[in-house]
């Protein structure tokens, strides 16, 4: 144990043991072995998921040693599934390697049920028809799926799954929950014990921030009409000059916080229009078979509009504050005890809608319950389009918009990568395949594309005629420096939808190796 | 790491990666080279075309961007002469978040031109730490900066060494314990005490592989180029944008010339001391040599030279650059690992102005 703690130390400190967890009892599979999904592959390995089986029915041959790291010179010959799999086992013994020698395509027909007992697919490198079944069937078993394709100096990448929530999304701009234009009971004793125009210039420039803006927002209110600022200049001219005056000397730092904090109180944390979308999702109407997220989601609706007062459960959590580690520590212990208390309300609306939809009321743990009240603030819920839908959408216009502007590279680059699939299909070879025909397929190619982009409503949209070119020019080529970017980026994607962590990507994913540029389009 | 293996720990990691990349690729020479980069003679760097780096230091960073800068030589109009360029390719992680760029001095902007890109240090103030602890990371950064020097006099902290890892742990908990403060474990310890970047192998693939991909780009010209930052961030779907930046002209790693504005009569001493006295220069500089088209005007080593070159001090300045009005001085210093160029426009006597207010602007 010990050994696994320092192994993983450095990845620990992102996800927690929680997360690590989740990773040890994932099982991946890896459709096709090329760069493109080993390196995806080497990433989750290093990361420790429980076991992976690759899929792929080629044998090692010359041109995967130009781009695929975990073959070599003695592997020529053999299953390329067999040699990789062996490779990535070494890196870290305790993941359970498997492999299968069949093509992901012949597998999708004589064994869908195959897919089932995975937590996860990563299917690279594999063309539309295929994919096609590919998303029917893991709808269907309930197994979430990642499409990842490396295309030249391009690549592409999708989450496909019917709903996946997430509780701690943990986004990297988050506004503090002090409650300072709104104090509690509790908080506002507390402030009231303090006086900040004491005459003691020691305790002076130890008053917490908090206490500071709380206190003087209470005088704005008074001297207002029990208003607030009214907006950011009222903020910046009035009521910062106030506090500014307050200050004795130069270096109270506890002023310098009120300062820079004092926005909090015209700008305290909303309820985000993702959240009041998930408060008014049709799931929230909860029954037996409901998820506990939901049931939880129907318990912080209940809440807001009883205890909270329009509020959800306080985080609980503050910033540091320049202050007495006396003074700081009960200021801490006040909105700990709070957070504490909204729990508690939590936990008896929970219960009580369990009970409800004849479920044990209990089966909900207070730790749940807590760790759901602390990130209320940033659920999400992702809900994927099938990727039939998605192609028989009328995206048209969508993507029109998008190629008038100025990085109409991605989604020219996304209807292209269409192309290509259905030029080979067409001409059983990818387009650029033969030098002595280049030219002739770019201008099938366009035609393809032009058709496709038609289908989908946008005809008459432009597609740039050099990326239509360049695009004949990759050839099809796997080059290993993108199928690591584009592997690397599918791998973090799948350790975000197995850890239940961060925000996974809405849509499909769009990179441009050329200019190391990328835009999701959500179509 | 993935190209280490059980075997491997305690080795060199320069070495055991050399050799595994060549079993693996034939015909590639790796040569790997056991030590911290400022520790090469400049002319090592001078054998390379490109310059590829995974350095974790902004101070790293900013090393070799000042060598690579001071190789460039200009021409008259201040356009860089080509085959002095050297370009570097820079990539860096940190959890979820990564950044990549392509440098070509002289052309895009240096390290320096864009420090600003990077986030101020996080350092506590030490009254905090001594008087008002009131975090886990107080009581910890109290007893590693504070509490070793006075109960372990002379014994210096070796953030590697267990035990003395486990001893800033035992105090930190005391400490915490004595103020009221919990949350201190062993984990945030080692965290705090060694500035640990929690890092994650799909981010260190991606950037590392930009990188990779942008170096086989300068070298093949098979396609554009990253123009000429792109910042990385995988925690709330996928980010990933390249912005160009301009150059600073007026940056003191990277510009043929930083102005600076001096009176016709000044004396070499004089601007010498004018350059102490400006803001921009005095930090980075402790006894400059200056020259000008390859001539020495003042050395300040070794003695020979010194003295041979000492009477030129009294020499006014605008006599020893040939009469001209504004050109070029290098400025060399054990402090700066390239060279200074300062682009010296001299003030007609008309427009004298006090010594001393030059360069506070």
């Amino acid at each position: 144990m010990a050994l696994r703690s320092t192994k993983y130390d450095r990845q620990l400190r992102i996800w927690g043991e929680h997360g690590q967890s989740a990773l040890e009892r994932a099982h991946i599979c890896v459709l096709n072995c090329g760069p493109t999904g080993s390196e995806a592959l080497k990433n989750l390995v290093l990361g420790g998921i429980g076991s992976f089986t690759v899929v792929d029915a080629s044998k090692v041959c010359a041109s995967d040693l130009g781009n695929n790291y975990f073959v070599d010179w003695d592997s020529l010959g053999q299953s390329k599934a067999k040699t990789v799999s062996a490779f990535l086992h070494e890196l870290n013994d305790a993941v359970d390697a498997k492999f299968v020698e069949e093509s992901p395509e012949a597998l999708l027909e004589s064994n869908p049920a195959f897919f089932s007992q995975f937590t996860l697919v990563i299917a690279t490198q594999m063309q539309e028809n295929s994919l096609l079944k590919l998303d029917e069937i893991c709808r269907q078993q309930n197994v979430m799926l990642i499409i990842a394709r490396s295309y030249g100096l391009a690549g592409l990448l999708r989450i496909s799954v019917e709903e996946h929530d997430v509780i701690e999304s943990k986004p990297d701009n988050k506004v503090e929950d002090l409650r300072l234009h709104n104090p509690w009971p509790e908080l506002q004793r507390y402030a009231d014990e303090f006086d900040i125009d004491t005459t003691d210039n020691v305790i002076h420039k130890h008053i917490p921030f908090a206490v500071l803006l709380i206190k003087i927002t209470q005088d704005w209110k008074r001297a207002h009409n029990g208003k607030l600022p009214a907006n950011v200049r009222e903020l910046k001219v009035n009521f910062l000059t106030i506090t500014a005056r307050r200050r004795v000397e130069e270096d109270e730092d506890n002023y310098t916080e009120a300062l820079k904090s004092a926005y909090v109180v015209l700008f305290p944390p909303e309820i985000s229009t993702e959240l009041h979308a998930i408060l008014e999702d049709k799931l929230t109407e909860v029954n037996a078979s409901s998820p506990d997220f939901w049931v939880m989601v129907a318990a912080l609706k209940q809440y807001i509009a009883k205890e909270g007062q329009g509020e959800p459960p306080l985080d609980g959590a503050i910033p540091d504050m320049h202050s007495f580690t006396d003074y700081y520590i009960k200021l801490q212990k006040i909105y700990q005890a709070r957070a504490e208390a909204d729990v508690t309300a939590m936990v008896g609306h929970v219960s009580c809608i369990l009970k409800q939809i004849g479920r044990d009321s209990s089966s909900i743990t207070r730790t749940t319950i807590k760790h759901f009240c602390k990130n209320t603030r940033h659920l999400r819920v992702l809900r994927c389009k099938t990727l039939r839908d998605e192609f028989s959408s009328k995206a048209g216009p969508e993507l029109q918009r998008f190629l008038a502007n100025e990085e109409s590279s991605h989604p020219a680059l996304y209807v292209l990568l269409r192309a290509v699939d259905h030029f080979a299909a067409t001409y059983n070879r990818y387009p650029g395949a033969f030098d002595g025909e280049l030219e002739e397929d770019v201008s099938r190619l366009k035609a393809i594309a032009v058709s496709i982009l038609n289908d989908m409503g946008g005809g008459g949209a432009a597609l740039p005629e050099d990326l239509i070119s360049e695009v004949c020019r990759f050839g099809a080529g796997e080059i290993h420096t993108v199928a690591s970017i584009v592997g690397g980026i599918a791998s973090q994607e799948a350790i975000k939808l197995l850890t239940r962590q961060f925000t996974p990507v809405q849509g499909t994913f769009v990179y441009n190796a050329m200019s190391a540029t990328s835009l999701v389009l959500n179509l | 790491m993935y190209y280490c293996r059980m075997q491997d720990v305690g080795k060199a990691k320069a070495d055991v990666a050399a050799a595994r990349v060549m079993q693996r690729v034939k015909g590639v020479t790796v040569t790997p080279h056991f030590c911290k980069i400022e520790e090469k003679d400049i002319s090592f760097f001078k054998d390379f075309q490109i310059i590829v780096l995974g350095l974790d230091s902004l101070e790293a960073r900013s090393y070799i961007n000042s060598v690579v800068c001071g190789f460039v030589e200009y021409e008259e109009d201040g356009s860089p002469d080509l085959s002095t360029i050297k370009p570097l390719v820079d990539g860096g992680t940190e959890g979820f978040k990564g950044h990549a760029r392509v440098i070509i001095p002289g052309i895009t902007p240096c390290f320096h031109c864009s420090l600003w890109l990077f986030p101020p240090q996080i350092t506590f103030p030490l009254c905090t730490l001594a008087e008002t602890p009131r975090s886990p990371a107080h009581c910890i950064e109290f007893a590693h900066l504070i509490q070793w020097g006075q109960d372990r006099t002379g014994e210096t902290f070796d953030a590697d060494n267990p035990e003395h890892m486990k001893w800033i742990y035992d105090q930190a908990l005391k400490r915490g314990e004595q103020f009221n403060i919990s949350g201190i474990t062993y984990s945030l310890t080692q965290g705090v005490v060694k500035n640990i970047v929690p890092a994650i192998a799909s981010t260190n693939a991606i950037i590392a592989a930009t990188c990779v991909l942008e170096t086989l780009k300068i070298a093949t010209m098979c396609s554009t180029g990253m123009d000429i930052y792109m910042q990385y961030t995988g925690t709330e779907g996928i980010y990933l944008r390249t912005v160009p930046h301009d150059k600073d002209p007026n940056c003191i790693i990277c510009s043929p010339g930083v102005p600076l504005e001096v009176d016709k009569s000044i004396t070499l001493q004089k601007f010498i001391d004018t350059l102490f006295k400006d803001r921009r220069f005095k930090l980075k500089l402790s006894k400059p040599s200056v020259s000008y088209h390859g001539n020495n005007l003042y050395m300040q080593a070794p003695p020979v030279l010194e003295e041979m070159t000492r009477p030129n001090l009294q020499e006014p300045l605008v006599r020893l650059m040939g009469g001209e009005k504004s050109d070029v001085l290098n400025i060399n210093d054990r402090r700066l690992s390239g060279v200074l160029r300062v682009r010296v426009t001299f003030r007609d006597d008309a427009e004298t102005i006090d010594m001393d207010t030059v360069g506070t602007h």
